[in-house]
């Protein structure tokens, strides 16, 4: 058989790795990811898994999957529709037929179609015999036959030649997208390290694989996505977790405040707190606590200590956060909550992600309970967004909530990795040692943020705590005027940091027929539905918010300039909720879609086509 | 009293009684056991003879846990049940702090049960206060986990139904390291034991038997009362024969298994059939037994009933953090950003 020679250049392509969860799809995406990354593509990643960590083999319910979005121009989304999928069984291609279009490749592993195995994927007859995949193009290989062959001097046990099946897979893959094994190889050599025979094995199945690749008539071309134009410097593939771990760190080291998490582990939030444990030696005090209660209550006590106080967490937890993120609130100390959102109500889905916390987070509390909340934007913008969320938190002393959601937590992106000495200062307001007009509630003019008496400190002694306290001094104070005032003055403290904050930006036309309004996670695929409507000439704008609460203050006067706005948000309607009490002078329209998966550009565009229309 | 040895920085001053006066109202009822603890803290803290500014009481909800505003010292009067998550928070940021928790029997073993059990276990220096009036006071006269079976309260009118817990059975069934209970009226008794919790590194639990004049008044006399507080006290010193009694006649052996009553005199026992006490016996089995002690059989142990050395949370964070200081490659933040995989774009 002759190479496959006929080499077809891509913009950009999506592939997605799927099979039982267990079989290694993560790590053949991720492999897959870093191969394009140092290849110079951008990209951004998904992983997909199920809410079980082994459901049983060979069913829908156990599919993990990893999806790959790269290309030689800026990547906004991980894809809607794949160009390529590797399915290693039959139920993880059947329930990835929905993320396919016509001609899409099919990388799949025909000795895995055995009767039991389609009886329990749910298949009648083997697709790949029977003619209902025939519009898209199948590459269908006996994987395990084929790996025997590669390793038969090896003397490696059935059970191990079994489990890699996503090397061979993975082989397959960079063959057809023009990916060298190099970062392979040398992943796995440091990995198995002691093990040199499992290295040997592993990356003679990679090498069977992309030999196949090489030779197969089922492959009509193959194809070549070119390096992206990228800004000098130093980048790494980041999930959206890590990115906020290290935007938090961050933040310590800037503020000069010692860092203090404490937190309890959930579903898609736990790799924030699995991160931060590892850096103790930049300090990081990490508190895994008996619940979530426990978590941000340990968090409080350290910043009234003076620590930069974190905890983490995900919708159901920050419903047990409540009474005492007001605790924070009325005690006006910095407190870091991250809320990777996940699907609700209660349990939910806890493994996929939503936008639908934004209430909770705005209003989820008893009292009138002023805070700032943030929401990030990106994967890598989880570092920057989280940084500026301890900023704003330490220097106006108050809590903060920043939303991220599960796609971005666990998805990942491409980071240009930035020196701390370009990142903002943060000066946190101490109060000085022995300062005779020291009053735990005096308020800075400017940001009404108290002073910061830490604990230890000559001459500072003073009380706080969950009762109202009377302006100034502090004392516990039931007086009703000063109550009302300690409301105004919570509320209007949180209101100026609309006066600290980036005005808000807009992508596209300044002024037109259409504002697309969007906030959080769904900045990328929005951005791309609008660059598609700028294409086609049509007069949009796009404002992503990432500060909801308080709002850039040129919101309302963008608003004026545009004939129509819709706000796009993957829950019913909660920020175009917010923005009618806010700005209620305004007509808004609404893409709304609450399946806890993304929105797809089509979707958004039918939209967008509807109102212009009108 | 001797001086504590430990890394908390000590006043170069006297310290008096004067120099934790708060300037807030006391507003606890007159005849409130809350007085007596107030008064022994006040005591005691000069004596400890930390840096004044070294001292932070954290509390929870309820009438205990208005105690901080009654001390000068940096407070943080928290929400119900959670001051040991608090407190805890605390110590782990700054462990140069001495930290006490002020907080009630249903504040402590209701809504923050879980909070107790996993500090106890985790052995975090905290020195607690546990206020223990076995009712429900701010809220009017409710039962509480420590309330008898067939207490009749407000919520109980037929009496209650629940078996209560016995304070020290939790603590060591946590695996705590100390243990002291005092009644409200000996506030000498209550001063040394605190005290003695200062000096105990790791988490000290105080209970404190303490009068509610207004919902559950006099629930404590039994034991607490002059009259019956000879016979129905035993006061543990470390070291010293277990007896009681008004001419200390009366003492504890062990008969097999089982804790016993006897006199000295009677029936041939002599003072040698009576157990010292060893509050640092590292195996709980006998302080158990003594903390579980009630009348009509027993007398109720008072003192520092388990006082035993195990490493500190605290500490063995403050460990990690030095060894992964001195063996980390990632010291700044700049390191950490350029650690692992990255790759440059020209």
């Amino acid at each position: 058989m002759s190479e496959v020679k006929n080499v077809v250049e891509l913009e950009d392509a999506v592939i997605k790795f799927v099979g039982d969860s267990g079989d290694g799809m993560q790590l053949s995406g991720t492999l897959f990811a870093d191969t394009a990354a140092y290849d110079g593509n951008d990209l951004t990643t998904f992983p997909d898994y199920p809410a079980e960590i082994r459901a049983p083999q060979n069913t829908v319910a156990g599919v993990s999957g990893f999806q790959i979005h790269f290309g030689s121009k800026k990547i906004l989304t991980f894809g809607d529709i794949c160009d390529t999928i590797v399915a290693l069984n039959p139920a993880s291609l059947r329930a990835n037929l929905k993320w396919t279009k016509k001609d899409t490749i099919i990388i799949t592993d025909s000795e895995a179609y055995d009767d039991s195995a389609l009886e329990k994927s749910g298949y009648k007859s083997n697709p790949l015999t029977d003619g209902s995949l025939k519009e898209f193009k199948i590459i269908s290989a006996p994987f395990t036959t084929l790996i025997k062959e590669a390793i038969s001097d090896l003397n490696i046990d059935n059970k191990t030649t079994l489990k890699s099946r996503n090397m061979f897979a993975l082989g397959i893959a960079f063959k057809l997208y023009g990916k060298n094994l190099d970062h392979t190889f040398h992943y796995l050599e440091k990995k198995f390290a002691t093990r040199p025979q499992i290295v040997e094995m592993n990356k003679r199945v990679v090498k069977a694989g992309f030999d196949y690749a090489a030779i197969n008539p089922q492959l009509e071309c193959l194809y070549n996505v070119p390096s992206a134009s990228m800004e000098k410097g130093r980048y790494r593939n980041i999930t959206g977790n890590v990115a906020a771990a290290w935007g938090l760190i961050a933040a310590g080291e800037k503020s000069e405040r010692p860092l203090f998490l404490g937190s309890y582990p959930i579903t898609p939030a736990t790799e924030i707190l699995m991160e931060i444990v590892k850096y103790k030696s930049l300090g990081a005090k990490v508190f895994q606590a008996e619940d979530e209660i426990a978590g941000i209550c340990s968090a409080i006590g350290a910043s009234f200590t003076g620590s930069l106080a974190l905890t983490t967490t995900s919708g159901p937890g920050l419903s047990l956060k409540s009474e005492a993120i007001g605790l924070a609130v009325i005690t006006e100390l910095p407190l870091v909550i991250v809320n990777v959102q996940r699907g609700g109500p209660s349990t939910g889905l806890p493994t996929k992600s939503e936008q639908s916390d934004l209430y909770q987070a705005l209003y989820g509390r008893n009292g009138e309970c002023p805070l700032i909340v943030m929401a990030a934007s990106s994967s890598a913008d989880c570092f920057y967004s989280a940084f500026e969320a301890a900023k704003l938190s330490i220097e106006h002393m108050t809590p903060v909530i920043l939303l991220t959601d599960g796609s971005l937590g666990n998805g990942s992106e491409l980071f240009r990795i930035p020196d701390t000495k370009d990142l903002p200062k943060i000066v946190a307001p101490l109060a000085k040692a022995n300062d005779p007009n020291y009053k735990p509630y005096n308020r800075d003019e400017k940001t009404l943020a108290r002073p910061w008496a830490i604990p230890g400190t000559e001459g500072l002694r003073h009380r706080v705590g969950g009762l109202e306290k009377e302006n100034g001094i502090g004392t516990v104070s039931m007086d009703p005027i000063n109550h009302e005032l300690m409301v105004g003055l919570r509320a209007e403290k949180v209101q100026r940091v609309a006066n600290y904050i980036d005005p808000q930006e807009v992508f596209g036309d300044t002024e037109g027929d259409l504002l697309i309004v969007s906030w959080g996670g769904t900045k990328g695929v929005i951005r791309d539905s609008v660059i598609e409507m700028k294409k086609e000439g049509y007069k949009v704008g796009h404002a992503h918010f990432k500060h909801i609460m308080p709002l850039p203050k040129n919101t309302e006067e963008i608003f004026g300039k545009y004939k129509k706005i819709i706000v796009c948000e993957l829950n019913s309607g909660q920020f175009v909720g917010y923005l009618r009490i806010t700005f209620p002078d305004f007509k808004y329209h609404q893409a709304n879609k609450v399946q806890s998966l993304p929105f797809m550009i089509h979707e958004l565009k039918d939209k967008y086509y509807k109102l212009l229309e009108k | 009293m001797e001086q504590i040895l430990n890394t908390i920085e000590r006043s170069n001053v006297e310290l008096t009684k004067e120099d934790f006066v708060s300037d807030q109202m006391v507003k606890w009822c007159a005849g409130c056991g809350a007085h007596a603890i107030l008064a022994a803290v006040a005591n005691v803290f000069p004596k400890i003879g930390y840096k004044k500014e070294n001292f932070m009481l954290v509390s929870g909800i309820g009438c205990s846990s208005r105690f901080p505003y009654y001390v000068n010292t940096y407070g943080f009067h928290g929400i119900h049940g959670r001051a040991y998550a608090i407190a805890s928070g605390v110590k782990i940021s700054n462990p140069k702090l001495s930290v006490w928790v002020a907080t009630g029997d249903g504040d402590s073993m209701a809504i923050g049960g879980n909070h107790m059990i996993h500090t106890i276990r985790r052995n975090i220096d905290l020195n607690v206060i546990l206020f223990n009036n076995m009712i429900y006071g701010l809220t009017k006269g409710q039962y509480s986990p420590t309330s008898p079976m067939g207490s009749v309260t407000k919520t109980s009118p037929q009496g209650t139904i629940e078996h209560p817990f016995n304070a020290g059975e939790l603590v060591m069934g946590a695996q705590g390291t100390f243990f002291a209970r005092v009644p409200d009226n000996n506030i000498k008794l209550m001063t040394e034991v605190m005290f003695e919790s200062a000096r105990h590194d790791g988490t000290s639990i105080i209970e404190v038997l303490q009068n509610c004049i207004i919902y559950n008044d006099k629930v404590h006399a039994p034991i607490t009362s002059k009259d019956t507080r000879e016979d129905n006290q035993l006061v543990l010193r470390n070291g010293e024969k277990m007896l009681f009694g008004a001419d200390h006649k009366k003492g504890l052996r062990l008969n097999g298994t089982r804790l016993e009553v006897v006199t000295i005199g009677e029936n041939g026992i002599t003072e040698d059939d009576i157990l010292v006490h060893d509050q640092y016996q590292q195996d709980p089995g006998l302080q158990l037994m003594l903390a579980k002690m009630a009348p009509p059989l027993f007398p109720v142990a008072m003192g520092v009933i388990r006082s035993a050395m195990y490493p500190t949370y605290d500490d063995m964070v403050e460990d990690q953090i030095t060894y992964a200081k001195a063996n980390s490659k990632i010291l700044t933040v700049n390191d950490l950003l350029n650690s692992g995989d990255t790759f440059e774009v020209k």
